[in-house]
């Protein structure tokens, strides 16, 4: 005869293993990477970064679909243009998740939960602002990626030159994201609604691009073509094509290019600057959250 | 060792003192931390996890100190925040899996940990629905188990009762027993509620304005007071002043006798006097100090007969 009895097995101590700092600082990159794509939450959390995942592939999986009909070799989109021609879907992107990441721990109060238990606030910062480049990156290099894969796939001429183009278009698609994630995290957390958050990283990307578009639209018209090229930096987007451009080769898709490698080296050490300084002010604001 | 000593801690903001040259030392155990609003309770807390440094004074929490050991001593407590501090839109499951994590827990150690715990604080089924749904009992239990889930050696629990109705205040005291005697955890607890502590606590230390009012076991608090509640059917002035005549001091309170007590032999006479005078005695009761008293600090307040259970739970100064 089987009897069945539940046991309260009462209260048991854990004296099982404790990771160090790498595990807790991966386990919270990988926590934010997941949220940044809203695994993990309700299913209208996932809504917004994946129909934008799938907005971004769009042009790319249409470019390969119309080489490989056409063979006509202009129909495949380069591959370093691509994030400047969807910055559109990836600034929505990021003002959407950004907050998520940067903002939301701040608004409930959660952030103390973290610095009352071994979690360093520098780590804190590095794995919140690595997750949010990871997951910009992912965003940008999928599509390049089937871009190259379906342009090799469809036998696009040049194939030692494409792997060339393709590995400089994923080094600028890091650079991307390391700039526009120091951008948006640094908005956002400043941003505890969630609202405001998105309507500001959208502000931040907006206005500066709205600006340098203006002057260069001027400068252009004036010939002035040296302002229109350094007005270039104030734009995030066209701030990375200027490294792009001048130091990895690429052809430029921005309304104006700095000139000379002077102009590649100011924009990388301006990226520099803006990834550093976020880092800072992160990590000045998530210390003053941890203490409320 | 104590599990928590503090040396002329002092924490001074730009407007106001925190903490005035608080020193006190606390064995283990469950103790209470009480205060009015604004007493320095949360601030001490902060300092106490190395979150603050404090402006002057030194403090050590498990015996590490605070100042150089703070790292170590997060490894080794747990927090409980008196504010809000859940993400709504995750499950407490998930939640709690995670800050096991974020205590270094390996992935399956964390999980089993947070099923255990939630189970402990009485969290079943609802624990996989998201939090922004959950009452605020549920809340501060989601809030308590985070504060277990990596078995700490001692946790700190900021108004662990605020918010909650007195039946969810009778269930959470009853945890924090149980984490104290069963589970074997150190806890300090803050509350303004004073009778609240009596009843968990080993220890009380009350400060006021970051001053150290008084620290000692909660027996000496709640000592016999030397008054005993006596209740008969009928005759209870024929009682009254048979004590009378024998020398006990009695008044009459209510329905009751209330009798202080002189020694042994005070409750033979009672016991006596009610079966000499053939009375139906229906309950005879010894009423202790309530740690509210502490804060009556009236020389003439008397000690006992109206400090009983009636009196608001509080500060009343």
């Amino acid at each position: 005869m089987s009897t069945s009895t539940i046991h309260d097995i009462g209260y048991r101590h854990y004296d099982g293993r404790r990771n160090g700092r790498a595990y807790v600082i991966r386990s919270l990159y990988v926590h934010n990477l997941r949220a940044a794509f809203g695994l993990g939450r309700p299913v209208r959390a996932k809504i917004m970064p994946f129909v934008l995942a799938a907005l971004m592939l769009l042009p790319a999986a249409g470019s390969v679909a119309a080489f490989a009909f056409t063979k006509q070799e202009d129909a495949l989109i380069p591959y370093a243009a691509y994030a400047n021609l969807m910055q559109v879907i990836v600034a929505i992107f990021l003002a959407t998740q950004a907050p998520v990441l940067a903002s939301r721990e701040v608004r409930f109060h959660v952030v103390p939960l973290y610095f009352s238990r071994p979690v360093g606030h520098l780590d804190f910062v590095l794995a919140k602002g690595a997750a949010m480049a990871t997951a910009l990156l992912a965003l940008l290099a999928v599509p390049v990626t089937v871009l190259y894969v379906g342009g090799l796939v469809a036998k696009a001429p040049d194939s030692s030159q494409q792997l060339l183009d393709y590995l400089g278009g994923l080094v600028g698609c890091v650079l991307y994201a390391l700039v526009l994630a120091a951008i948006g995290m640094v908005v956002a957390a400043f941003t505890p609604r969630r609202g405001f958050g998105v309507a500001a990283v959208i502000a931040a990307y907006m206005v500066p691009t709205a600006v340098a578009t203006a002057v260069q639209g001027i400068a252009e018209a004036q010939t002035n073509f040296t302002l229109q090229g350094w007005m270039g930096l104030l734009a995030p987007f066209n701030l990375v094509d200027i490294v792009q451009v001048r130091l990895l080769g690429a052809e430029t898709s921005s309304p104006g290019i700095a000139p000379g490698v002077t102009g590649g080296l100011v924009a990388l050490a301006l990226c520099a600057v803006i990834v550093l300084g976020s880092i800072a002010v992160l990590y000045r604001r998530f210390r003053k959250a941890g203490l409320s | 060792m104590p599990i928590i000593a503090t040396q002329g801690l002092t924490m001074r903001f730009p407007r106001v003192t925190a903490l005035d040259d608080l020193s006190v030392a606390v064995e283990p155990g469950v103790v209470g931390l009480v205060g009015a609003n604004g007493a320095g309770k949360s601030t001490l807390i902060k300092i106490l996890l190395g979150l603050m440094p404090p402006t002057s004074g030194t403090a050590t929490v498990l015996g590490l100190d605070i100042a150089r050991d703070g790292l170590r001593i997060r490894e080794s407590v747990g927090f409980m925040p008196e504010y809000e501090c859940l993400p709504p839109d995750v499950s407490a499951t998930e939640f709690v899996v995670h800050m096991a994590r974020m205590c270094g827990l390996p992935p399956s150690a964390a999980r089993e940990r947070a099923a255990d715990t939630l189970r402990h604080v009485g969290l079943y089924e609802e624990r996989y629905r998201p939090i922004g749904g959950y009452s605020t009992g549920m809340r501060q239990r989601v809030k308590l188990a985070q504060a277990l889930v990596h078995d700490p050696k001692l946790v700190f629990l900021d108004e662990p009762t605020n918010g909650l109705d007195p039946a969810g205040r009778d269930e959470m005291l009853d945890l924090i027993r149980r984490i104290g005697a069963e589970f074997g955890i150190s806890v300090l607890v803050t509350s303004h509620l004073l009778g609240e502590l009596e009843r968990v606590c080993d220890h009380v230390v009350i400060i006021d304005g970051g001053k150290l009012l008084r620290s000692q076991a909660v027996e000496a608090y709640t000592a016999a007071s030397g008054v005993l509640t006596v209740e008969v059917e009928e005759g209870r002035d024929d009682l009254g002043r048979r004590l009378h005549e024998q020398g006990v001091s009695v008044h009459p309170e209510g329905r009751f006798l209330v009798v202080d007590i002189a020694g042994e032999t005070t409750y033979d006479l009672i016991r006596d006097g009610v079966a000499d005078l053939g009375l139906r005695l229906i309950r005879m009761e010894q009423r202790r100090h309530h740690i509210e008293e502490v804060f009556q600090t009236a020389p003439q307040a008397p000690s006992g007969p109206h400090a009983a259970g009636t009196v608001p739970q509080g500060v009343s100064r």
